[in-house]
Order: C-alpha cells, then structure tokens, then sequence
C-alpha cells in the first residue's frame, strides 16, 4: 500500500505538495492560482447569499398559471369513477387533465422500467398517486379546483412486505410485467433479485469457532432536501416546449418526458434551474410532464411547487429494508464466512430498484475479505410508497446490518472491535464477492487507525466547573437532564461504496470548452448539462479549467440540453466523469491553442517545436519557465471551442446466478467513530462528536470535500436517531409526511465533526480524484448505532433508534 | 385586500391579496422578492425568516394581513441593513464612548431604517453584509436554500451577541434546518463574522 499523504485539517486548510527545497516538475496547471486542489470559492456563492439565485421555485412569468396536482387518498385501489366537471367549471381554471387526456400511445414512464403512469389509469398502487392535474391562475384556486374532482374508489388489499407481496394468492401490483428482469424472478411481486456466490460458504462455516447472525430492519429515510420540487414550462412557437426544471438529470429527464408529450427530444428544451439540494430525490422525474402537459394544454406558461406535504409523496425515498446476516470467523479473529438476505423494500414502482438490489448484493459484505460468501438481495414490489435513489443507494442499508455482525462477532472472540475489522480489512488488490480486483488504494484499516486516533471530547462536562449547560446534553434545551442518568458509548463503523453508474452502463459525459480572447483576456467557458445540485461541481468545472488551460477568468455556462448528457448528478460521480470530461476538452481545447501557436509562433523560437508546452498565467510558456506568446496574441480574434464526450473504464453486469462480474467503476471509504450520551432513563440519545476519516484518492477542493464529509455524515446520523417515513402496515398510508413529523438533525442535533482526510491517488481516475459524496453517509449510521449499543448494552436491531428502544416502554 | 407595509426601507403596496396568503406570498410572488424560501411553509425550517419590525419571524406563518403599516427587511435588504446599522454603531461609539454589548435594533430604529440607492432592492451591487461574506468565506453555502432564512437569523443573533459561544449559536439557529452541510461551516461562518466585527470594533 503507498503511504498515505498529507491530509489537511477540519477547518480546511491545505497542506498539500512538496516538501521546501525539493525540485519540483513543472506540469500543465501546477503553477495556475485558482486550479486544481485550491479551496476556491463558489462561483454562485454571492448569488446564493443575496437572494439573486433563482431557484426553480422562484420562476416567473407573464401570463403564468400554477399547476396542482390531485393524488390518491388511498394506496391500493380501482377507480370506479373520475368526475371533473365541477373543479372545471371553477373560475380560473385553464385545464383539467387525466389519465384519457394524454395526448399520446406513451403513458408511463421510469428510469428503466417504463412501469409508472403519468396519471393513474383504473388503478392506484400508493398513497399519494396522482391521479389528475390542474392549472389555475392563482395556486390556490388550483388546489380548491383539485379538490373538487369526485374520484371514487374500490379499496384493494395492501401489499406491504415480502411475506404478503409472495403469498400464493398475493395480487400482482403490476399485472403482464414485460421488463427484463421478469424472467430471473422468483414472483411477480419481486422486481429484481441478485444472488452473489463465491467460495461454498457452508463448507467455511464448519470452520468457524464463532457463528453470529441477526436480523437488522432499516427504516425508510427521506432525501428532504429544502427547495421543493418544482419548475416552470414555457410553451413555445415551433409547438414545443421549454422546461425549466431542478433535477439531477437533464437528459435523462428529456428521455422519459418527450414521448409522453409527443414531441421530438429538439422541441423539448430543457434548462436547469436552481436546484435546492437532491440527494437521490431528483433522479426520478416529479412533475416535469405535469407541468409540460398543463402548458402546451393551455399555451401558457405553468409553473408547479410542490409543498412539503406533497414533496413527501412527490419523489421516491430511500428503500427500507430487512437484513439477515450470518457471520463466522475463528478464533485468531479471520472471518471464515458471511451469509445474507437483504430485503429492499421498492414500494409501488421500479424507480432505481435494480441497481440499488447491485449495490447491496455486490458490497453487501462491506470493505472486508471473505473468500466464502453467499449473498442474496431482491427489491419489492409493493403498495408502500416508491423507493429509489437516495445518497449511499443499497450501500448504506447494508454497512448498516454488517458493521453491527462485526461488532457482534468481535464481542464474541473477545477482541477489540476496532482491531477486529482491520484484521478482516481490505486492501488493493483484494477480490470483492463478485471477483471483480480491487485495482486501487483501499486504505480500510488506514482510516480506521486514524479516527481511532483522533482525541476524544471531554467527559461528564456538566461536572465541570461551569456545570451543565442542558444544550449539550440529552433533551437538550427540554432541560431532562443534568447528567443524572447520563452514560456515554463509543462506536466505530467503516464502509464502501461504488463510485458512477455500475454493471455495464454506459455512463459517459459531455463536456464543451471554448477558449477566446473577451476584453484583452483569455477567458475560458465551460458548457455541460451537469446538474449543481449544491454539491460544488461548478466550482470544481472552474478549477479544472484554469488548471488545464493557464486562464484566470473561466463562465460557467447555464446547464441545458443545448450540450450532451452529462449523466446523472447521483453516484459519486460528477466530478469523475463529468470532472473528467471537462478535463478531456480542455486537454483538446489546449492542443488546438497550442496549433495555433505553432502556425503563428513557430518560426520564432524552437522551443516550440521541441519543448514540452504549457498553457500558464494566459502565456504559452516551456516547462522550463520560458514564456513563448501570450495566449491573447496566439489566439487573436479567433475561438477555440471543442465538445467532446468522455468516458472511465467500461464495468460489465453481474451474473444473474453467482453475481460474477467486474460490475465497478471505482470505491470509496470512510471511516466514524460516533461518540454518544444516553439519557438512559428517558430513552434519548445526544450525539457528542462523529469523527470521520475518509480517502478522496485527490481533493480538489479541499473546502468542498470537508462540507461534503460533513453533510454526507449528518444525513447518516438522522436516519440513526430520528428520520423515518412511517408507513400504516394496514393502509400502507404515509403518516408523517411534514417537517413537524418527519424529523432531521437541526444545529442542535448535530455534534462537530472532525475530519480526517486521506489523498491515496486512484491512478484510473482523473487527478486521482475519488467519487465522495456517498461514502460518509454510510458508516456514520452504524457507528451512532454502535456507540449507543455501548452506552447502553442493548442489542437494538433497527433504525432510526427511538427512545422507546433504549427505555423498553 | 390591499395591504401596505415597508419591504427593505420601501414603501410597498401589494392589491388583490387573498386573507389567506401569506407575507412569504406576497413577498415571492407579488413584490418579486424571491430570496425568503418556501421549503415547508409550516414553521418548521426557517428558509422563509425575515425581520418583522426587527423581530425574526417566519414568514410562511405572518399573514399578510399581519403586515400593514410595519417594517420587513429580507435577505435582499440585508446588505445594506447591515451597513447602516454598521454607520449608526459608529457614530454612536464615537459619541458615546465605550459600547460594549449592542442592545439590538429598537422598534424605532427598525421602523425609521430606510434603504439606500437603487440597488438595494435588487440586492446587487453594494457590498455584502458581513455575515453574507463570512457565509461565501467558511465554505458553508453549498445548494443555499437554507442560506437566506439563516443569514437573517444569524445577523440577528450577532447583533444581540457579538461574542457568541458555540451553544449559543447552535440554539439561536435551531429554528433553521439544513440539509447539506452538517452545519460546521455554517458554524465556523457564524465565527468568521463574529470575530471579524470584533476586529472591526
């Protein structure tokens, strides 16, 4: 393994390069301000700051009429009768539309299974389905018109977990299923399942000193992001229509959107909005054909907000999930085996299921080498709400059950749990359970080591002389407790996740980069369809193009469907992929220049024949320092502009039987260690600190990365003790669809959160950079849960814990 | 209804305006002051906090009736709010002497602030307020839709407490809930500001 490199601190600072008096070779980009691994600031942060950003909620036009959707009261149902007359009859209104309106053969559509029905047809499978759209002058009179259409309903039995979806006489949610997957699974009922078999984990079994198994439940877990979904669309001259739309995926958006409306892919233009935040919740289209439909209806320009309450029903969650795990390790502490079933719960329609069934089959394991495994995971079809993409996506359901088997199994031999995983840790090199070889760092019991390492905050502070202060204890400022009761746990977890779209996807982007001279100064402008979604791929698009082409002014263009796909803000992946293609064309864009150079210059100096080039301060410059032009004479009036697809390493689909296969991309780890108080008698938990250290392969915006660690970490400590979409298992109706019921952490809830980071180059990847955003909301849950378990000796087997978990009442 | 009330040191008039909406309503949607956010609209998540005669309140839940005759500042008056209220310390320090606590905005103040210039409304051009600098400096915008319910708030608190610890900072942005950046570079902007206004002092 190399040596890991300098990390840099928790407020950001970095410290990364060599060490004084080294010699130092100059490379394209080394010397450039503003590039490459320097925390620049967000192009957008002023705009954000003053209130300027337009966001897709914020849109406005003349003439515009708000959209309102009216969905299903019921999960599983017929309809009997459907009765608008009256909510069109209502002053203001412009349009009421149904399943019979729908101007075209295509009516449903989905990321990869075309299953969900743009307005109900016959039949509703979830509660909150929706089932017809208005368009009104003034929202309100919107919902007042959508709540006077008469849907009449014949209640259907709720399907709700994998014992009711596969009992013999279960109804089928989707009756005729014709996808691909339907021919591998064991019922209808079941959208796809993927067993991973390597080894013959029976026969290891026998050789097991300790056998651990449990049954983990993980609860359902809400993106919440803040800006609702929404978006403006515009009808258009030529018959088509402009959408202006916060998601995570033009393209893919574009793909699902245009057949439904009947219009070529070119008369659907799509711009993307201001985006307020998505963490999976936007890979699934919302209301984009509502809003285009009502438009092009009506000719005017409609515009849809969802509110909380309808955002709740509005996109797909994270997939609960039932776990059962069967560990067996030897004495010495050597894992022999693991066995598991994950159950993903994939509610109404496909959504993401297949993939995210790939996530949690194929690291169903977890950064750990076992050479006997025998895995299995399926995804439901059931009448609980659509579950999807969200942050982590498989993986983190599974870090979740099998870091509480290796604290388990490490309890049962009587080693430290720490010690225990990094006796089983991986490294590169190490075959995973799909035999696919781990081609990179893999510095699992490195980030271990280091946030074990870490100091540990004080104790018992309400003993100190200042004495209590009831904020920083269990109950908070509901003033419970001032220590009575109090005990205090440490817990560690580790995990992996896959970086960009897995088994055989193409998962390529796009990106355009012109150069030209723009008031006497070269100025660069980079053109992608890559959603920002709040994660800081601007800022980073930025950086690369300063680096890669010597200029300090780079234009981020607005992202539209005017460029190629960029593929999907989700994964890990954009600053890999979409990273990687702004880096490919402004590598293009660079030789271009330097052609123009050498047809202009060339005859001036032999260094430009000769010399190894570099575009640097807006001069073409040798890589000894010897400036050959100014960029400003070399390109003159003239503009070099380059778009350019660019793609990583092609991954192949898992086998359907054993799940062999080279189905990733790329990994990424991190590591938490929770420290946590427990009011023992009251059941609540007060998360002290949530140290994390995570390899990046390469920061490249060392500021951005720690803000992504630290979100990324806090969303894993919600759905540890707090954030849970409850679902009735006799209606399979959503009961707490608010911000007042559905609960994530507020600044009181959120401890600090030191981070260690670690820059172990990922040769493959551009910069040697790794996909991030993922990875610390895995082991953040499982470390909370781990710590707790300490403080309390409680097994507990789910999440969120609740305090009637730790109280027993 | 007609409703009157001053937005950002203007003189507003907003027609039509159904009881029911709210000044987060008529703030977006009739005077194009988009920057208060509408992610809950139920009280819970502070994206839509404006001052109300210099009280931080959420707009979802202030009727828009509630409003007539008193004094708004939004995130898009911030700046120059700020910058006054920066001027107003100053002359008073120089008069006064010694100030060591500030005692926050009174009703007065707030109702006899008045914005300056044109670009105010817009919120372009001047210079940011400190707390919107420090914000942009700590790293801790990142999607931003939290980012002007909490840059009233902290302001706010500042104002009150410029030297604050971090509970008290963590209990005075409770109300504001964020869903990107686990609130540490919110946290470390919240110090920025601080210890830059007590350098400025």
């Amino acid at each position: 393994m190399p040596s890991p490199t300098s990390g840099f601190d928790r407020a950001g600072g970095a410290s990364i390069g060599a060490p004084l008096g080294t010699p130092v070779k100059v490379t394209q980009g080394s010397r450039t301000k503003g590039g490459v691994g320097e925390s620049t600031l967000r192009p957008d942060g002023t705009l954000k700051v003053t209130g300027e950003f337009a966001y897709s909620s914020d849109l406005w036009h003349e003439d515009m009429l708000w959209g309102q959707i009216l969905r299903s009261t019921v999960a599983h149902a017929e309809i009997v009768s459907l009765d608008t007359s009256e909510a069109l009859a209502t002053p203001g209104v412009y349009a009421v539309m149904t399943y019979d309106d729908l101007p075209t053969d295509v009516k449903h559509y989905g990321l990869e299974i075309q299953d969900t029905p743009v307005l109900a047809h016959g039949k509703v499978r979830h509660h909150g389905e929706p089932v017809a759209i208005v368009a009104a002058d003034h929202p309100e009179t919107a919902r007042r018109a959508a709540a006077k259409i008469k849907v009449e309903y014949r209640e259907l039995p709720v399907i709700t977990d994998e014992a009711s979806a596969t009992a013999p006489d279960a109804i089928l949610v989707h009756e005729n299923r014709d996808d691909h997957h339907v021919g591998h699974v064991p019922h209808p009922n079941i959208v796809h399942r993927q067993p991973i078999v390597r080894g013959d984990a029976d026969a290891a079994a026998g050789r097991a000193d300790v056998v651990v198994r449990g049954e983990y439940t993980f609860g359902m877990q809400d993106q919440a992001f803040l800006g609702p979904e929404s978006g403006l669309a515009v009808p258009e001259e030529d018959g088509g229509v402009h959408l202006y739309i916060a998601t995570q995926w033009l393209h893919s958006d574009l793909r699902q959107i245009a057949p439904v409306l009947g219009l070529p892919e070119n008369k659907v233009r799509m711009t993307l909005a201001g985006v307020g935040g998505a963490f999976g919740g936007r890979e699934d289209l919302s209301m984009q054909i509502h809003a285009c439909l009502l438009a092009l209806r009506t000719g005017k320009p409609v515009k849809i907000v969802y509110n909380r309450f309808e955002s709740f029903f509005g996109h797909v969650h994270r997939h609960p999930a039932k776990l059962f795990y069967e560990h067996g390790a030897t004495r010495d502490g050597k894992l022999t085996h693991v066995k598991c079933r994950i159950v993903l719960d994939g509610g109404a329609y496909a959504s993401a299921s297949p993939a995210v069934v790939g996530n949690a089959s194929s690291l169903g394991i977890g950064p750990y080498v076992v050479d006997d495994v025998d895995i299995e995971a399926i995804a439901l079809y059931t009448n609980n709400p659509p579950c999807g993409a969200m942050r982590g996506f498989g993986a983190v359901q599974a870090c979740f059950a099998y870091e509480a088997q290796m604290d388990k199994v490490a309890k049962e031999l009587g080693l430290d749990p720490v010690e225990f995983r990094q006796r089983n840790a991986m490294e590169q090199g190490a075959l995973l359970p799909t035999g696919q070889r781990v081609d990179s760092p893999a510095p699992v019991a490195e980030l271990l080591r280091r946030v074990k390492a870490m100091p540990l905050p004080p104790e018992r502070q309400w003993e100190s002389s200042e004495g209590a202060d009831v904020r920083q204890l269990p109950g908070g400022l509901s003033n419970t407790t001032h220590g009575e009761g109090v005990v205090r746990g440490i817990g560690y977890a580790v995990g992996i996740k896959n970086v960009g779209f897995s088994e055989g996807f193409d998962d390529y982007s796009t990106a355009k980069v012109r150069m030209e001279v723009v008031a006497g100064e070269p100025v660069a402008t980079v053109h992608t369809a890559m959603a920002e979604v709040g994660q800081g791929g601007v800022t980073v698009h930025a950086q690369i193009a300063r680096t890669e082409l010597g200029v300090a002014q780079v234009t981020i263009h607005p992202a539209n469907t005017e460029v190629g796909s960029a593929g999907s803000t989700s994964a890990s992946r954009q600053t890999y992929v979409t990273g990687g293609a702004v880096k490919n064309s402004c590598e293009l864009v660079r030789e271009k220049v330097l052609e123009i150079g050498r047809r202009r210059f060339g005859s001036h100096h032999p260094a430009w024949a000769t010399a190894e080039l570099l575009l640097e301060g807006g001069k073409v410059v040798t890589d000894g320092g010897e400036v050959l032009a100014d960029l400003v004479d070399v390109l003159a009036d003239e503009a070099v502009e380059v778009e350019a697809q660019w793609r990583h390493r092609p991954t192949e689909p898992f086998d359907l039987r054993t799940g062999q296969g080279n189905g990733h991309v790329q990994y990424s780890f991190a590591a938490h260690r929770a420290v946590v108080e427990v009011d023992t008698e009251l059941g609540l938990v007060k998360v002290i600190e949530l140290a994390c250290a995570q390899d990046v392969g390469k920061a490249l915006n060392p500021l951005s990365v720690i803000g992504q660690i630290q979100g990324g970490t806090t969303q894993g400590l919600g759905v540890a003790v707090m954030e849970e979409i409850i679902v009735d298992p006799k209606t399979a109706k959503v009961r707490n669809p608010s911000f007042t019921d559905y609960l994530i952490p507020t600044i009181l809830d959120t401890p600090t959160i030191p981070v260690d980071v670690l820059e172990l180059a990922d040769d493959h990847a551009p910069y040697g950079l790794r996909g991030i955003g993922e990875a610390p909301t895995l082991s953040s849950t499982p470390a909370v849960l781990a710590a707790i378990r300490n403080a309390t000796g409680l097994e507990l087997d789910r999440t969120p814990v609740r305090p009637e978990h730790l109280t027993g009442t | 209804m007609r409703v009157n009330f001053t937005v950002n040191g203007r003189p507003q008039e907003a027609d039509d305006v159904w009881e029911g909406e709210s000044l987060l309503y008529v703030l977006r949607e009739r005077l194009g002051l988009p920057g208060s956010k509408n992610a809950c609209e139920q009280g819970e998540c502070g994206s839509c906090t404006v001052r109300l005669d210099g009280v931080p309140v959420c707009s979802c839940l202030v009727a828009a009736g509630q409003v007539e005759g008193r004094d708004v500042v939004t995130v898009e008056g911030l700046a120059e709010f700020a910058r006054q209220r920066a001027e107003r310390d100053r002359c008073e320090t120089a008069s006064r002497g010694d100030r060591t606590a500030a005692p926050g905005t009174s009703l007065d103040e707030a109702r006899a602030w008045q914005a300056r210039g044109s670009d105010s409304q817009a919120g372009e051009g001047g210079e940011l307020a400190p707390i919107q600098q420090a914000f942009i400096d700590a790293g801790a915008v990142q999607c931003g839709f939290c980012t002007p319910g909490l840059l009233v708030a902290a302001d706010e608190m500042l104002e009150h407490h410029p030297n604050p610890t971090d509970a008290d900072i963590r209990e005075a942005l409770s109300g504001n809930l964020c869903r990107c950046t686990g609130y540490e570079k919110i946290m470390d902007a919240v110090r920025l500001a601080a210890a830059r206004q007590g350098e400025a002092v």
